[in-house]
């Protein structure tokens, strides 16, 4: 079965104690960003299921919840997911051939994962990077003043750090 | 150079830090309003000020907190709303980055004024990295005694937190925000009761926009009178806009309300002109969910007058002429856009945001979406114009909450503004071919040709 490591797991108590006593339910989508980030980047039934144990809740209710929102994968992705922001004002400043130019270099469309599981393409909504167009994600990366070049640099620097990457470590939060 | 209350010192070096924060001025707002003022009273300059929301919908702020319910014994909440997602804006986040404590200090001031002893800053999660810079700061402000048990030894406890989203841009509408926090889809809660009555935990809530929270420093700061001096008419003090699309000098700008459009989009202190000196095609002024504006009607107003950054001459006309503030995503368009391209481009971004919940808007947006890509790829029909203007009518009002008029509004505007050009892509599907149709001669020009 699924299980934290101690340190995630005495963090999600901590996030928990955010909430007011028997609102703990609250403390849902963050924890879910630690699990997706501690198991492989996706959150599989028994992720959701253990996650509904911490919080004492139903699985349905995590179901639900990680359906609902975009950055929950119910699917395993690459290590390196990279979201490309597709939403007008990247369109205007050319982010259809960024996303072009990534489908051809790694060989799969918009949604697929490269054969060596290295790399996930997403085209995504508006990441509030509109004066830094074009854009993409890559964790909790923002790389923007996208060119092909750029793009090539940073996707061969991904390759060669052989690391997934994660929207969240559990050093983003403060210790109290 | 136009005044600034937000960003005045954005440039100063490690200013997102405590330390030099606090050496600039920072907290004097927190001590001014729990050492010499009653929360009423600081209630009362947010009044004073003008102070309109920032997020977008531009109600005033003074009267929303004090909508606020007050029943004895029950736990108010402040929230903030930091999950900026409308297309086009990208100042919170700038905000945020560059000085974290600037909105630290807004929550704690404004937490006193409405008596929350528990506040949170719900940010949207592809926002990660600045979840640590702002939980660096909260550590910081607690360290200095500005959060925790009875802040500045006058009994009032304030604990804060930074709570992420997961990617929705619905959790952007204050009622949605609430049930994510709580722990839900964000499914818009039906309006009344309003948030001021029964919000968060069915708690009295108010929510508000970073920027709007940052403002009460400059407020309190500056008396609510003083600050009101700044901006133009109702339109009182500065705004941030977020400056995108095809102009030189993109970024985040403060501006004194009252400037004209004309000189933001065009002189050096801001945008700089259109990138390549190209010609300036339409802008959208205020968020992707505001109408679309031809150049001829955003730089002047139907009567002919000088358009104005500010909520009141940005809106004259009505939508039959004129658009919104907004949030401040301003985004410009350059004579190569295709103006068809950019709304189904919209319509796909409403269609994958809408929740689901209402059927005019999960149906209605996607519909939009189907008809304008067959159009913008040569397989549109004539009254396909028409039909898009019907479904676009019958979103509108038609759902719990806002996002269906914001889905409808950006089509509306678009036929309302260019519709030869729609017409163009029907006429002429074989000239529609490439994506970047009018890349090589604008449809200005074409108009000429095939007219």
């Amino acid at each position: 079965m699924a299980k934290f490591s101690e340190d995630t797991y005495d963090l999600a108590q901590r996030l928990i104690k955010r909430y007011p006593e028997g609102k703990q339910k609250s403390a849902l989508i963050p924890i879910l960003h630690l699990a997706q980030a501690e198991f492989g980047g996706w959150l599989s039934a028994e992720v959701m299921d253990y996650v509904a144990s911490i919080l004492n809740i139903k699985p349905i209710e995590v179901y639900e919840v990680a359906s609902f929102y975009s950055m929950f994968n119910l699917k395993p992705v690459g290590k390196c997911l990279i979201e490309v922001c597709r939403t007008a004002p990247c369109w205007l400043k050319g982010s259809e051939d960024i996303t072009q130019h990534i489908e051809k270099k790694l060989s799969i469309k918009d949604g697929e994962t490269t054969k060596d599981g290295m790399f996930t393409l997403k085209t995504v909504e508006c990441l509030g990077s509109c004066g830094t167009a074009p854009m993409m994600q890559c964790g909790h990366k923002y790389y923007e003043n996208l060119t092909t070049d750029s793009v090539d640099e940073i996707i061969s620097t991904l390759k060669e750090q052989n690391q997934a990457q994660v929207y969240v470590s559990n050093d983003f939060f403060r210790e109290n | 150079m136009g005044r600034k209350v937000l960003l005045e010192h954005d440039h100063i070096e490690g200013i997102n830090t405590y330390e030099v924060y606090r050496k600039m001025g920072g907290y004097r707002s927190v001590e001014k309003a729990i050492k010499t003022m009653s929360p009423d009273e600081v209630v009362e300059e947010v009044k004073k000020s003008g102070l309109r929301g920032r997020g977008g919908a531009g109600f005033p702020t003074g009267m929303k907190w004090s909508f606020l319910a007050k029943p004895a014994g029950v736990a108010r909440y402040l929230v903030c709303n930091a999950d900026e997602s409308e297309p086009g804006t990208f100042k919170d986040r700038y905000l945020m980055e560059k000085n974290p404590h600037i909105l630290v200090e807004g929550m704690i001031t404004a937490s006193f004024a409405l008596g929350a002893n528990t506040s949170y800053i719900y940010i949207r999660g592809e926002y990660f990295y600045l979840v640590k810079i702002l939980e660096r700061a909260i550590a910081e402000a607690y360290a200095a005694g500005f959060l925790g048990k009875n802040i500045l030894g006058s009994g009032y406890d304030l604990d804060l937190y930074v709570h992420p989203g997961a990617g929705a841009y619905i959790c952007g509408e204050e009622t949605a925000l609430l049930e994510s926090l709580e722990g839900k889809r964000g499914n818009p809660r039906m309006k009344p009761p309003f948030p001021a009555i029964a919000g968060l935990y069915a708690c009295p809530t108010v929510v508000n926009n970073v920027e709007t929270i940052a403002a009460v420093v400059p407020i309190v700061n500056l008396g609510g009178e003083e600050y009101a001096k700044i901006g133009i008419g109702r339109s009182t003090g500065t705004k941030l806009i977020s400056a995108g699309g095809n102009i030189k000098k993109p970024g985040v700008y403060e501006i004194e309300m009252g400037i004209s459009v004309e000189d933001f989009i065009y002189s050096d202190e801001y945008c700089g002109g259109i990138e390549n000196d190209l010609e300036l095609k339409a802008c959208v002024p205020g968020g992707s969910s505001v109408p679309i504006l031809p150049k001829d009607l955003l730089l002047k107003t139907a009567a002919g007058e000088t358009r104005l950054m500010s909520y009141e001459s940005l809106s004259d006309g009505g939508f039959a002429t004129g658009s919104m503030l907004g949030s401040g995503g301003f985004f410009v368009y350059d004579q190569r856009a295709c103006i068809v391209r950019s709304t189904w481009n919209f319509s796909r971004f409403y269609h994958h945001e809408s929740c689901g919940q209402c059927s005019p808007c999960r149906e209605g947006t996607g519909w939009m979406e189907k008809i304008l890509h067959r159009i913008e790829n040569g397989h549109g029909k004539m009254h396909d114009i028409d039909l898009l203007v019907d479904v676009a009518s019958k979103i509108e009002g038609n759902t719990i909450c806002p996002l269906g008029d914001a889905a409808a509004w950006p089509v509306a505007a678009a036929i309302r503004h260019f519709r030869e050009e729609f017409e163009y892509h029907i006429k002429y599907p074989e000239k529609v071919k490439d994506p970047k149709h009018f890349h090589k001669i604008p449809f200005r020009g074409l108009k000429n040709v095939y007219a």
